[in-house]
């Protein structure tokens, strides 16, 4: 008796401690929400809402400060647009490639490979921009820098890269193999069955693949502070420096003063930016969960 | 004598060192339904995967004979394996229709195969969904998915969605294995009205089921056709003792 009272016990402990760790990380998460909107709510007392999301300057030490940040938002924006229509593509074509086409030893290669991209700190990937892809647009293009949104979408598409293939690859190896059985005996070729039946199956995770993808570009910072030129001023293409709403925080913070309206407009930034991937991985959450079902 | 659909000489399969098939030599009749049954592991579904020569996709496999086809040799170099399976469909054991809608299922093969121009397709959608007595049941729901039908509207629409390609010879491999014993019967009369234009090859473990439905039975066992006869004889008075066993239920 007494040694199922113990199991009992035992088993009361790991499944309430399991169940804390649980609650913690999403009170982690509430903290951290609710800091930041402590520290970033004092800028609304002076700013109203919508001069700061879309106010065209963002002069935070001028006097009078002026706190718009809608060219970063912009700034954000583009280099992430153009990121994706990079990355999606080709991590995309490279997930099937990896999953449907590939012989064995060469996916496990792949695989690996990829891997390894997605270990490559931020900063690195950040020199590689900077030192050889923004000297060689400067030169294509013949333009003053070589630091441009553009710059900053190709860095970031290498970093979306590893997210989306292996998340996409994931979910089209999860495809029932009875699927493409069927379809190759009704006479359809290798790539009819892995277009039209195979990522067809695997779109809810594809699309949850590119949303996490794009989360990670978002909330990029090291990098896109290195490449992107960090001009706060609203961007007309894609061959001009800007500035995102995540280098600004980064750069900025050390030299605002503790509780002043600049701190607190950087938090605000941050708020924005918590919102925007609070909502990016809550469709990719969407998506993940419809292709369980 | 009946015309004879599939004809095979001298098959002998091998998945790397091990022989599953030995020297078959069958002809299956045109317009009737044949029925190959024997214990698991005899070879019944890896015989049935020849003809439309699915077990391609498994490496290592090599297949010596002539198994003969509308006159072709389908081993023969050259063979357009396309072509092939366009004439030979399948239906698989779970029914396994595509993540699709019900009208996106049935015009897979035309749009794979090109036969029909997009203002046909609605017609062909409803002609093979009357074959296979569907089309009452589904025709509000066209475009919903597949996936939503019970399993026998499923394994149907398996069976309608091969019928656009006009196959000449469908093979079922077990395919009321998944199905409750009233779906069963259900299939099984389908089977009996679609004979009329196609010849039918059935892979089953269920030998009622073979009794009842095929007019001609093969009886594997390790590899080996041990015996091929009206499915009457088989059932009734087999010539060889190892047959007579397995179906009064002695081993298998």
């Amino acid at each position: 008796m007494k040694s199922v009272q113990a199991r009992k016990l035992k088993e009361w402990v790991i499944e309430k401690s399991i169940l804390l760790s649980g609650i913690f990380s999403v009170v982690f998460v509430l903290l951290i929400f609710l800091f930041l909107l402590r520290e970033g709510f004092s800028l609304f007392r002076g700013e109203s809402v919508i001069d700061f999301l879309f106010g065209k300057s963002w002069y935070p030490i001028s006097d009078p400060p002026r706190f718009g940040i809608l060219p970063l938002i912009l700034g954000s924006l583009l280099v992430t647009l153009g990121a994706a229509a990079i990355s999606v593509p080709i991590g995309i074509a490279a997930a099937l490639f990896i999953a449907e086409i590939a012989p064995l030893r060469l996916r496990e290669a792949l695989k690996a490979g990829i891997e390894l991209l997605a270990a490559i700190p931020s900063v690195v990937i950040g020199f590689i921009g900077m030192i050889t892809l923004g000297p060689w647009i400067k030169n294509l293009f013949n333009i003053p820098t070589g630091l441009t949104a553009l710059t900053g979408s190709v860095t970031l598409a290498f970093m979306a890269m590893p997210t989306i293939v292996s998340i996409a690859e994931d979910a089209i190896t999860a495809v029932p193999r009875q699927y493409r059985e069927a379809a190759i005996a009704m006479g359809a070729t290798q790539w009819q069955t892995t277009w039209r039946i195979v990522a067809r199956a695997a779109r809810p995770g594809m699309l949850a693949a590119v949303m996490l993808g794009i989360g990670r570009v978002i909330g990029e910072t090291m990098a896109v502070m290195m490449v992107t030129g960090n001009a706060a001023v609203i961007p007309t293409g894609f061959l001009q420096p800007v500035r995102t709403l995540t280098a600004t925080i980064a750069a900025e913070m050390g030299e605002s003063v503790q509780g002043g309206p600049h701190y607190a407009a950087l938090f605000a930034i941050g708020i924005v930016l918590f919102i925007i991937t609070f909502l990016i991985n809550g469709v990719a959450d969407l998506f993940l969960h419809r292709s369980r079902r | 004598m009946s015309e004879t659909s599939i004809d095979i000489r001298a098959l002998n399969l091998f998945y790397g060192d091990f022989q599953a098939l030995t020297d078959i030599h069958l002809s299956i009749p045109a317009r009737q339904i044949t029925a190959l049954i024997g214990p698991s592991g005899c070879g019944k579904s890896t015989l049935l995967r020849v003809f439309n020569r699915m077990n391609d996709l498994i490496d290592g496999v090599r297949v010596t004979g002539e198994v003969v086809i509308n006159g072709k040799n389908i081993f023969a170099p050259g063979i357009d394996l396309l072509s092939l399976r366009e004439k030979v469909g399948m239906v698989f054991q779970r029914p396994n229709p595509f993540p699709l809608t019900v009208y996106e299922n049935i015009v897979f093969g035309l749009a794979v195969h090109r036969l029909a121009r997009r203002n046909e397709y609605a017609d062909i959608v409803e002609q093979a969904l009357r074959s296979v007595l569907l089309w009452d049941d589904l025709k509000e729901r066209l475009h919903h998915s597949a996936l939503t039908l019970s399993l026998e509207q499923q394994q149907r629409l398996c069976i309608a969605r091969v019928l656009p390609l006009k196959p000449q010879i469908l093979l079922m491999d077990e395919p009321c294995s998944a199905l409750d014993p009233s779906a069963t019967l259900h299939i099984e009369d389908l089977m009996r009205e679609l004979k009329k234009d196609y010849t039918i090859v059935i892979v089953t473990h269920n030998m009622h089921q073979a009794s009842r439905a095929s007019d001609r039975t093969g009886f594997l066992y390790l590899g080996k056709l041990i015996e091929f006869d009206d499915t009457v004889t088989i059932f009734t008075k087999p010539a060889q003792t190892m047959t007579e066993n397995y179906i009064s239920g002695r081993f298998g």
